[in-house]
């Protein structure tokens, strides 16, 4: 295991009970990521689990919160379920100088959920800016993007559509557990 | 699963914002107006039929650890072979297959950039097929949850 992980210097400091136990955030981190406990006293329940109290747990959510390791709190969908089958994976070739402003554009249509900036691997792979878009199906996927392309003005940077075909693997990323 | 008005409510509120207190599911009870045990009886509910994969954190991968999206292009014949050799990899945690001559797409987890290397140097010599990698040089949209459209689904 790692003890150099950012979050281990996490070790918030509860009013006159000096700082957590790091080795009780690194359980308390391992039990987050299956998600919260459905019980009536969640946190309580997580206290338990890894020997912290339930206030000392609420406050290292909060201070995770706050400092953007934790993205967010709530319900996470399982969009195939739902009915959501198309997902396309975007991809743009555009040119270093402007990918700011691009991403910038893509990031606010509603119905992109990731946007992110990788690296050219030329000659194999011209593109530097993946954005996400899940879909009810996908002619509305297209039309969606289609609408993206004329209200971003993004018609003249060359893109690709990769539409998934199947999902081997879909499941929250664990980096604490013993794998 | 058929899902009715409450639990689309549920799903509508608590992406995001779920409430970080004692008694979470209550404070999410009163807002909806039912008992908490009726909030926590649908959770487990949409949790079994695999409508939710669960409530809580969403962590933020590249402050905790090392990740890179990574993608092969697999002989067609051979893409479920590969798709399973690639999950067999130790921090495999999405894998899709997509319609490209890259058909292959994973993302890879490890505690840190080293172990992550070692890793897809091992999986990319046992594959034997040329591999894109291609870690995340910025962010620009987090993954708050996003809308459903109900009406589209329905």
């Amino acid at each position: 295991m790692n003890t150099s992980i950012d979050y281990l210097a996490v070790v918030p400091d509860v009013a006159g009970r000096g700082a957590i136990s790091a080795w009780g955030l690194l359980r308390l981190r391992q039990h987050l990521e299956k998600g919260l406990p459905l019980t009536a006293r969640p946190y309580q329940t997580l206290a338990e689990q890894t020997g912290l109290t339930e206030r000392e747990v609420i406050t290292a959510v909060d201070q995770w919160q706050a400092q953007g390791l934790i993205k967010r709190m709530g319900l996470v969908v399982k969009h195939r379920t739902l009915g959501y089958t198309a997902n396309a994976m975007v991809v743009w070739d555009i040119p270093d100088a402007w990918v700011g402003s691009a991403a910038e554009a893509i990031s606010s249509a509603p119905f992109v959920t990731l946007c992110y900036q990788r690296p050219r691997q030329l000659p194999d792979w011209r593109y530097n800016l993946f954005c996400m878009i899940h879909g009810v199906d996908r002619q509305r996927v297209l039309a969606q993007l289609e609408s993206l392309v004329a209200s971003a003005h993004l018609k003249k940077f060359p893109h690709s559509v990769l539409f998934s075909t199947k999902a081997y693997r879909q499941c929250g990323g664990r980096y604490v557990s013993h794998d | 699963m058929k899902l009715d008005n409450t639990d689309k409510q549920l799903i509508n509120l608590y992406q995001r914002n779920l409430p970080v207190c004692e008694r979470p599911f209550q404070e999410m009870a009163q807002q909806l107006d039912i008992p908490e045990s009726e909030v926590i009886d649908r959770l487990q509910s949409l949790q079994n039929h695999q409508v939710i994969s669960r409530v809580g954190p969403v962590f933020e991968h590249h402050r905790a650890g090392a990740s890179i999206l990574a993608a092969v292009a697999a002989p067609t014949e051979q893409l479920d072979l590969v798709a399973a050799r690639i999950n067999r990899a130790p921090g495999v945690n999405h894998n899709y297959a997509r319609e490209h001559t890259y058909n292959l797409w994973f993302v890879m987890t490890a505690p840190d950039e080293d172990t992550l290397d070692e890793r897809l140097d091992e999986l990319e010599h046992q594959l034997r097929l040329p591999m894109l990698r291609l870690p995340m040089v910025r962010q620009y949209h987090i993954d708050l949850g996003f809308d459903i459209d109900w009406e589209a689904l329905a």
